[in-house]
């Protein structure tokens, strides 16, 4: 009999996943829930340039770009039942049932669980109306009607979505305040040293970057209070503080939840063989960084774990174990008062940074080329406005780098 | 297979050159050039650096 496969999760994690499993397994009946009435489209954009054609755009551009953001794809035919508008909200294991939210329910052989995350906010009330995150296209059309020259605008975390709308912001004429809690923007990413550098490129660009402060209270429209007693006060807030995974329909107590979904290498969830998850809801190992399993934001990581979901659910209808082995080469960009910081491999694990190219005191003036390294092995690089065929030069040092296994 | 990269919508990201590195490279200045007409052999690689374009710029045909 074909399988029934169940995928939770329009998105792009979701998408890739049926397309491959489409590809591999042709009879199967797939099942594609999204609580968002939108197809499948790409998120990048939404802090980025999309940000700026929705700025003060009416009902006409709002389509229009999410047309633009829409993915095409490779899904045909009737074996695909599309289910948006509608989320799941829980499960029967036993009956192998998704529960939705419109009293529905559907039965699955195989469960991709790919519900990605939703932006955390932060703990307190007050400034209702003008608060703002990034995740959606709604998100997107909401903020953009707020983006309007003069206006003064809060961002409370320097990640990358909090840095890429406050570079945007500023292009279109807002002054812009941005709170971090820790000591330099996207510190985590990209290690102290650029990221200090990242600071002082953002301040050279009219941004007020606060960092090493917490916010310790809403009030009014918008006032921040914060750590150090000062206050700040703005037009509109953007909550950019992280992102809590959507585990919450899981209801399966043998699954591990505690930080998105516990996968092993092939994708399927400990502690329930016919569920598997994707994107960036998967914490699962990659063979180039050492056995512990990582939850991974980055663009790349949906597309990859999407095709691993397929060839296992495909093997395993086969009869066969599918691989074992799993080792993607994670990537990320970001976009900044258009400097493009582009990345192979994991700055993140990194204890040692060289500046093989450039300066990271000229950034954003001359290309500049960053190697992350862990116990004196290269382990990944940035590139700052670095040209794409330079960065490209250095990836066959980084792949035979990686593909012995790393110190702990 | 046809394939083609609509150069309005291309930030240069690269991906595609890693991705399906028979077809798609850059050129001495740094420009993305492609093959227009590549074999079907390729069609994995080729829809791999489809799929991995951040800007979804590449548009494949048959």
């Amino acid at each position: 009999m074909a399988p029934r496969v169940v995928i939770v999760g329009a998105s792009l994690a979701g998408l890739r996943t049926a397309e491959a499993l489409h590809a591999a397994l042709p009879d199967a009946a797939l099942t594609l829930i999204g609580d968002e009435p939108h197809a499948p489209y790409n998120r990048p954009p939404l802090s980025k340039d999309v940000a700026e054609q929705l700025a003060d755009a009416d009902a006409d551009a709002h389509a229009a770009a999410l047309d633009k953001l829409t993915f095409r794809h490779r899904l045909a035919g009737d074996r695909i039942d599309w289910r948006l508008g509608v989320a799941a909200v829980g499960l029967h294991t036993d009956q192998r049932e998704v529960l939705l939210s419109d009293g529905g329910r559907v039965g699955y052989d195989w469960l991709v669980a790919a519900s990605g995350l939703r932006p955390r906010q932060l703990p307190f009330a007050g400034a209702e109306g003008r608060r703002h995150v990034l995740r959606r296209f709604d998100d997107a059309v909401a903020l953009g009607a707020q983006l309007k020259t003069g206006a003064r605008m809060l961002v409370v975390g320097a990640g990358f979505i909090g840095c890429e709308i406050a570079a945007t912001a500023a292009h279109l004429g807002l002054t812009v305040t941005v709170i971090e809690p820790q000591s330099a923007p996207m510190l985590a990413a990209l290690g102290p040293e650029v990221a200090q550098a990242m600071a002082q490129f953002h301040r050279a660009r009219g941004i007020d970057l606060r960092c090493g402060l917490n916010v310790t209270g809403i009030s009014g429209d918008v006032g921040l209070s914060l750590s150090d007693g000062t206050t700040v006060e703005g037009d509109l807030l953007v909550e950019a503080v992280g992102s809590i995974p959507n585990v919450d329909w899981l209801t399966d107590p043998a699954l591990d939840l505690s930080n998105g979904v516990l996968t092993d290498a092939t994708m399927t969830a400990v502690g329930n063989p016919r569920i598997l998850a994707v994107g960036d809801l998967a914490r699962f190992p990659n063979r180039l960084f050492g056995p512990a399993p990582r939850r991974v934001e980055h663009w790349c990581v949906p597309g990859q774990t999407a095709r691993r979901a397929a060839e296992t659910i495909a093997a395993r209808e086969a009869g066969r174990e599918p691989a074992s082995d799993f080792a993607p080469m994670p990537s990320f960009w970001s976009d900044q008062h258009g400097l493009r910081l582009q990345s192979f491999g994991a700055p993140a694990l990194a204890d040692e940074v060289r500046v093989t190219e450039g300066a990271l005191d000229r950034i954003g003036q001359a290309p500049c080329l960053v190697e992350y390294l862990r116990a004196g092995r290269l382990t990944g690089l940035l590139g700052l406005g670095l040209p794409p065929a330079q960065l490209a030069r250095h990836r066959p040092r980084l792949d035979a780098a990686l593909s012995e296994t790393l110190p702990a | 297979m046809k394939v083609h990269v609509d150069m309005s919508i291309c930030l240069l990201h690269g991906q595609c050159v890693i991705a399906a590195p028979q077809v798609f490279s850059f050129d001495d200045e740094g420009g993305l050039v492609w093959l227009a007409e590549v074999d079907d052999s390729l069609r994995a690689d080729v829809e791999a650096a489809s799929d991995a374009c951040p800007e979804q710029a590449i548009q494949l045909g048959d």
